[in-house]
């Protein structure tokens, strides 16, 4: 036997009984790692890319422009680079690491495979403006994915170059506010639920209408009477989430659109919770008239970090004739062509009410979520509806003895299940459960979103959730639920566990420091 | 029916199981809010059902296979989408899962990895752009000119946007758009051929109804406006002036926009770590002068201190925004180009000022090779004076033949000022081209060559 | 001088033709910390009901609609930088802006500091 021990520890010395009282000089904790900012850690003259000098001076016209000094921009090298973002990455929640319930944000699983084929460089390294004759296979990715969408919806065509959900709301009320036009109508108004994301009337007032708030009924979904009393010859149309903000389905869609339409106006839905139905609903059968696609939620192409989305708008064949340039058709011949502005006549779409960003939309979006759509099939993207609403409704029926769940007794949810605050004990929150969960390793549902319900808790697990995950994620919650019960102190300064505790938001937005200044640094 | 697939973790053991937990007999239940008549029976008719991996990469090769991509032939194209070299390790970062599959962050505790990541690169864009503060990034540099214009609108109460000539054509659209809906009025000069922008006419168009000038600096033919005089005769008219940049890496040779006066400062930043991918996602630059903070469309990035004193980074400004202001928000934007403003400020943080210059004089260099080598060309004439990375230059025929011409000879060169302007007979002949520090003189001499040829 | 309040819990103090205004205790405490507060301009002429001020807080953002028609002459610069003197003292120092009053008439339907008391207390 080899008693040599050099180093001298022993496992019996184990770690510290209370890991608080460890300091460290460092500020890192182990694999808790803290990290500077680029500007205390880099300089200007460093770099991470190498460049031969040019020999030649500027053309003699630019010299009264040139800058008198580079722009005071702390560079690094490659092996400080990777380092600073590799340690930055680990103070995020992502969906790599657990389920991230966060409700209508539809965080699922983003297959690898969609990212390594956005990446060919017949995709990746194409230019937009290229001829047509050398991106015909780009032109097809868009045009196939297309087609995809107006089978899935049963819809007429397809606007695909807005940006964002949001930009495809625009799209849809811009259709709307052309197709009016084209009547020789001046409708002002546009209709929207209570319950509706916050963009649904944003994007109305930017697009130069008027919003009228519609209520709910006590069940959770658009009170239909309410809604048909309203309409008239003001009213452009109505904005409607199916399946809707508290996780229901509008069983009187249908009915909504014949009276929106019977009054004049447009149905746009949107479609931010498309993942609920797809496969086995087509809003075309309802009567909708505009619905934007969320890629980055149905469709699973990543939200990295905040962006960049994609909404491509489906359109009724009376929207149809308005939609946006460019956009793609194939002709008789078997080619797919990029229609912009000169060409809009030939195909038909005189009335096509313009340009909404430069370009065609986001490639990089459609190549992964046609593969993602390849991948699943017809009878895989039914089964991503089946499964997502069945890990809702598990989640739903395995927490409400312990959460209050106001539209439990209307039914089923779809995606997602709702809970409020109503029952936490007196100096308790949602908020407190919220932060509860970071330190059990979850990222928190969606909080105080939709407004109608008090305290409000939306969880969306999504269908790529193993139910073993939801069982450790409903025996978290339910825990957390029985600590507010009883009161635990410990859980109104929750995060304890996390890069940070809870931050000062008051703060921030009384003395807003948004750029890095010298004088500004510490901290 | 059920469908056993990798990318769905429930087994059929699970799915039962859980029927049994919400007590329904059958998946159909859960759909009985859904009416009868709506509901699919089973998968969609005529579509075919999922597949492999490898069935789908082979399907996407295949489409991937019949483009020409930039790097596969002498390449010149420019004209808001620029093609630059982007360093190994910008993407592999931007695919570390904790960035690529993480939200928005609403949960600061938990995020501040996007989150000082936010702050790190809005303070990166206000000094690239010369501008007190920026924000977290818009979808495009098309939409967030648009936004620029709607935000001098509500700061000067007025409607009345001028609009310079060398404006990107794809922008004015967006702009004309977006006008033709909220009532504003776009003045927009008519694009000339021309050795220099025509500020005069622009500031002769600039008077007390006047909410903001647009100019596109350097302008979309390569040209550089004088902005600093513009400035002075729009801020004279009590209007604003918005400079647009469609390539950032520009503003490592030239001066930058806010320093010379500019109020709001928009930009696309495509440029840096972002790559062609045929128009999209890129990247919005927004920055504006501190006073109109509040006025800023967009999300913003803040530091702040946590519970323990510890310095952190939160979203903030929100009441700016429509989550909260709902139909009075100051634009309906919800989400950023999050991953791509990641891309930019780590292809930012590896150049840094200094590599960020040496990069931008490297492309001005091969710039004046390639307009050197042209101007030898028979009937090829250079328009510029001045120019950065891309420059016009006369043909003697349409240019939009000439570069379906280049590309049958595996060249693609330029952008034709016939695709920028159908129908504009006056620009008909001119042909946009750009070098930057992937050009190389054999690109320049095969350009050349080529050229030669189809004019010949 | 007389104090008068609303449904919307502003508060307007009237000295002659001159009216004070600022938002209520209770509204204070509803909003939560106040980071930032938007003024009208001196000059504007803003009607009774019109939204006159935006009372921001981190979560919120309260439109303060104005209790009486009137001129606007003055607005509370302190604000500026010192928002929280809303929640410190909203019914004195962290009063919002002043305005010369058309028509005093409009005062008679609104609420004296009894009233009000009464109004909240049922809330």
């Amino acid at each position: 036997m080899n008693a040599h021990n050099p180093s001298g520890w022993r496992p019996e010395m184990g770690e510290g009984g209370n890991l608080d009282a460890v300091a460290t000089t460092s500020g890192d904790r182990g694999l808790m790692l803290e990290e500077a900012l680029i500007f205390e850690l880099g300089a200007p003259g460093k770099c991470g890319v190498e460049l031969d000098e040019p020999a030649c001076d500027p053309v003699p016209g630019l010299a009264r422009f040139l800058r008198k000094a580079p722009p005071a921009l702390p560079g690094l090298t490659e092996p400080e680079t990777v380092r600073h973002y590799t340690r930055l990455s680990r103070q995020n929640y992502a969906i790599d690491l657990g389920p991230f319930p966060l409700g209508s944000c539809t965080m699922k699983h983003n297959p690898r495979l969609n990212e390594k084929v956005a990446r060919l460089p017949g995709f990746a390294d194409l230019h937009p403006l290229a001829p047509q004759q050398t991106v015909r296979g780009a032109l097809e990715v868009i045009n196939q994915l297309a087609e995809w969408l107006i089978t899935l919806t049963g819809m007429h065509g397809v606007a695909m170059t807005p940006k964002a959900g949001a930009h495809g709301e625009l799209c849809g009320l811009l259709c709307i506010k052309a197709a009016i036009e084209a009547r020789g109508e001046a409708r002002s108004v546009i209709l929207v639920p209570e319950s509706a994301h916050g963009t649904n009337p944003a994007t109305a007032a930017f697009a130069g209408f008027t919003v009228e708030a519609i209520p709910a009924t006590a069940a959770g979904r658009v009170d239909l009477a309410a809604l048909a009393a309203r309409l008239g010859p003001d009213v452009a149309g109505v904005m409607i989430t199916n399946p809707n903000t508290c996780g229901l389905f509008e069983r009187e869609m249908k009915t909504i659109s014949d009276a929106v339409h019977a009054a004049g106006g447009y149905v746009y839905c949107d479609g931010a919770n498309f993942n609920a139905i797809v496969g086995r609903v087509r809003p075309g059968d309802l009567g909708i008239d505009a619905m934007h696609i969320n890629l980055h939620k149905t469709f699973s192409t990543p939200h990295g970090g905040g962006g960049p989305g994609s909404g491509p708008v489906v359109l009724s064949e009376a929207l149809c004739p308005f939609g946006p340039l460019p956009f793609t058709a194939r002709t008789a011949d078997g080619v797919v062509h990029l229609v912009e502005e000169e060409d809009a006549e030939a195909f038909g779409h005189a009335q096509a009410f313009g340009r909404m960003a430069a370009f065609h939309g986001q490639m990089g979006m459609f190549t992964r979520a046609l593969a993602y759509i390849l991948s699943h099939g017809a009878d895989g993207l039914r089964q991503v509806a089946e499964d997502a609403v069945l890990n809702a409704n598990y989640v739903l029926r395995s927490l409400e003895d312990v959460l209050s769940a106001p539209f439990a007794a209307s039914g089923p949810c779809m995606h997602e299940a709702l809970f409020s605050d109503d029952g936490l004990p007196e100096g308790f929150s949602t908020l407190d459960l919220a932060k509860g969960l970071i330190d059990e390793g979850f990222h928190p549902m969606t909080v105080y979103f939709p407004l109608v319900v008090h305290g409000a808790m939306l969880i969306e697990p999504t269908e790529t959730e193993s139910k073993a995950g939801l069982d450790r994620f409903i025996g978290s919650l339910r825990s957390l639920a029985e600590r507010a019960r009883a009161s635990d102190p410990s859980l109104k300064t929750a995060p304890h566990l996390a890069p940070r505790r809870r931050l000062d938001e008051t703060l921030a937005a009384r003395k807003p420091v948004l750029v890095w200044k010298e004088a500004a640094a510490g901290g | 029916m059920e469908t056993d697939m990798r990318y769905l973790p429930l087994t059929s053991a699970d799915r039962a199981e859980m029927l049994g937990v919400i007590g329904a007999a059958s998946i159909d239940d859960l759909f009985a809010d859904v009416p009868a008549a709506a509901q699919l029976d089973g998968p969609i008719a005529g579509l075919p059902g999922h597949a492999s991996e490898m069935a789908v990469e082979r399907h996407m090769a295949a489409l991937a296979a019949k483009n020409v991509s930039a790097g596969a032939a002498p390449f010149f194209l420019g004209a808001g989408a620029y093609r630059h070299h982007v360093p190994a390790s910008v993407d592999h970062l931007i695919q570390r899962g904790e960035f690529l599959t993480a939200y928005t962050p609403y949960q600061p505790e938990i995020a501040q990895g996007t989150l000082q990541v936010l702050f790190e690169f809005q303070t990166q864009v206000a000094r690239l752009l010369g501008t007190d503060v920026a924000n977290a990034s818009m979808y495009d540099g098309s939409t967030a000119c648009w936004e620029a214009v709607a935000m001098a609108g509500r700061i000067t109460r007025r409607k009345r946007a001028v609009v310079s000539g060398g404006l990107h054509p794809h922008y004015l659209a967006t702009m004309t758009t977006m006008a033709r809906f909220t009532g504003d009025e776009i003045d927009a000069r008519a694009p000339k051929l021309e050795a220099e922008p025509d500020d005069a006419a622009l500031i002769a168009a600039i008077d007390g109804e006047t909410s903001c000038v647009v100019v596109q600096y350097p302008d979309v033919l390569g040209r550089v406006p004088d902005l600093a005089a513009i400035a002075a005769a729009a801020q004279a008219q009590g209007a604003l002036l918005i400079a647009v940049v469609t390539e950032p890496v520009a503003l490592g040779l030239l001066e930058a926009p806010g320093n010379l006066g500019a109020d709001i400062v928009v930009g696309e930043g495509q440029s840096l770590g972002v790559g062609l991918q045929f128009g999209g996602p890129y990247l919005g630059l927004f920055g504006c002068r501190e006073k109109f903070l509040r006025q800023m469309p967009g999300r913003l990035c803040g530091q702040t201190v946590d519970a323990d004193g510890k310095r952190g980074f939160v979203l903030t400004l929100s009441t700016r925004e429509q989550h909260i202001r709902r139909e009075k928000a100051t634009s309906n934007i919800c989400t950023n180009a999050g991953l791509c403003a990641l891309a930019f400020s780590i292809h930012m943080t590896l150049l840094g000022g200094e590599g960020l210059a040496r990069l931008a004089r490297v492309n001005h260099a091969t710039a004046r090779k390639l307009a050197d080598r042209l101007a030898r060309v028979p009937g090829v004439g250079v328009v510029n004076n001045a120019y950065f990375n891309e420059f016009a230059v006369t043909l003697p025929e349409d240019a939009r033949e000439v570069v379906r011409l280049l590309a049958d000879r595996h060249v693609l060169g330029g952008v034709s000022l016939g695709r920028l302007y159908p129908g504009v007979n006056a620009l008909a002949n001119g042909l946009l081209l750009t070098a930057t520090e992937l050009t190389t003189d054999e690109d320049i001499e095969m350009l050349a060559i080529a050229l030669e040829g189809v004019l010949a | 001088m007389s104090t008068y309040f609303t449904k919307d819990h502003e508060w307007i103090a009237v000295d002659g033709e001159t009216g004070t205004v600022g938002i209520t205790v209770y509204a204070q405490g509803q909003l939560g910390d106040i980071t930032f507060v938007e003024l009208p301009a001196v000059g504007r002429e803003i009607k009774k009901g019109d939204d006159a001020a935006v009372v921001d807080s981190v979560k919120t953002a309260a439109d303060v609609y104005s209790p009486a028609s009137g001129i606007v002459i003055d607005g509370n610069a302190a604000l500026t930088d010192a928002p929280e003197l809303v929640n410190e003292d909203p019914e004195q120092g962290g009063w919002l802006f002043r305005i010369k009053l058309s028509d005093a008439g409009e005062l008679a339907g609104l609420m004296d500091r009894a009233a009000y008391d009464a109004y909240v207390a049922e809330l």
